[in-house]
């Protein structure tokens, strides 16, 4: 995978982690996985087709997630409440958004499916016929993990077609 | 969370009402909190684009905050399709998705406006000061909680 593909990924988790938490957010490793995907907290995964296809997985400690419920919420979370796995919904929704949004002004061409959270019977059937890219971050409250897993179709449209200027 | 000087409706001097649209539970948490520092009240919520056309013709918001990637029916279409039968609606996209695509295809549509997701709470006000222009004024300083009148 080529790693200006992951780039926005990483600003984008970056750049959503530490504005919903309102703290640093620190990026603390990243790894190639060839095997199946294995959850790790709460994780919730979304596809996307288009020049590129792939998916993403975010997965978050329930206490990370906790964290940044209560903080929209505005009350206390606790880490079994329904509004917890929403959250790593969102929070992928948003991650994925702002990261193909990038991609899209270079020129790739994105359809964006809904958010789904992922159980450990879904885990089993993901990840094993592709590579994935997983980045892990480490926030005040527990690690926040991005599992990202994609595969070109076409080059981008401004590479194919390029608009003359002036 | 920022309080701001509440908004009220020129019209009748009531707190301005919004219809929220968003898939996404905690999304609607979130702005329903926002609009609240905005002095506003929620009229609606809706987890769809075809819950959204019901629920405008019930609740007849002054704003309506609409997501675009949704099951059933997405925001674009829905934004169309509330244009169609009520050309007063206002209607501002709030997606995390911020393509040039998405936007252009959401105002050709009837949106008035667009704020990407995180959503910044002063980016919204601003915004939705913006979209009611002579509609939405500021409540007389003392005299508005914005909630109650």
């Amino acid at each position: 995978m080529k790693m200006d593909l992951i780039q926005p990924f990483i600003g984008s988790l970056d750049a959503v982690l530490a504005e919903m938490m309102k703290a640093a957010v620190v990026i603390a490793d990243v790894s190639m996985e060839e095997e199946g995907y294995r959850r790790k907290g709460l994780a919730a995964v979304i596809t996307f087709k288009g020049q590129i296809e792939g998916r993403i997985i975010l997965d978050m400690e329930p206490r990370a997630a906790a964290t940044i419920a209560a903080c929209m919420a505005g009350r206390e979370v606790d880490s079994s409440e329904a509004i917890v796995p929403e959250t790593v919904c969102e929070l992928a929704n948003m991650v994925l958004g702002n990261a193909v949004t990038q991609l899209n002004d270079r020129g790739f061409q994105f359809r964006v499916f809904p958010p789904a959270l992922l159980t450990e019977d879904q885990c089993a059937k993901i990840g094993s016929d592709s590579e994935a890219t997983v980045l892990c971050f480490d926030t005040p409250v527990g690690a926040v993990h991005l599992d990202i897993s994609m595969r070109y179709h076409s080059r981008p449209s401004n590479e194919r077609s390029p608009v003359g200027v002036g | 969370m920022k309080l701001f000087e509440p908004l009220e409706r020129k019209r009748d001097g009531q707190p301005v009402r919004y219809l929220i649209v968003d898939d996404s539970v905690f999304a609607r948490k979130s702005l329903a909190r926002m609009v609240g520092t905005f002095g506003g009240q929620v009229a609606g919520e809706a987890g769809d684009g075809l819950t959204a056309i019901t629920e405008y013709g019930r609740t007849k918001p002054d704003i309506v905050l609409m997501d675009i990637t949704m099951p059933q029916m997405e925001g674009i279409e829905a934004v169309e399709r509330i244009v169609r039968e009520h050309p007063e609606a206002r209607v501002v996209m709030v997606s995390s998705v911020g393509y040039q695509e998405n936007i252009l295809a959401a105002l050709q549509k009837g949106a008035r406006h667009f704020v990407q997701k995180p959503v910044d709470p002063e980016v919204l006000y601003e915004i939705v000061r913006y979209v009611l222009n002579e509609e939405g004024v500021p409540a007389p300083a003392g005299t508005s909680d914005g909630t109650t009148r």
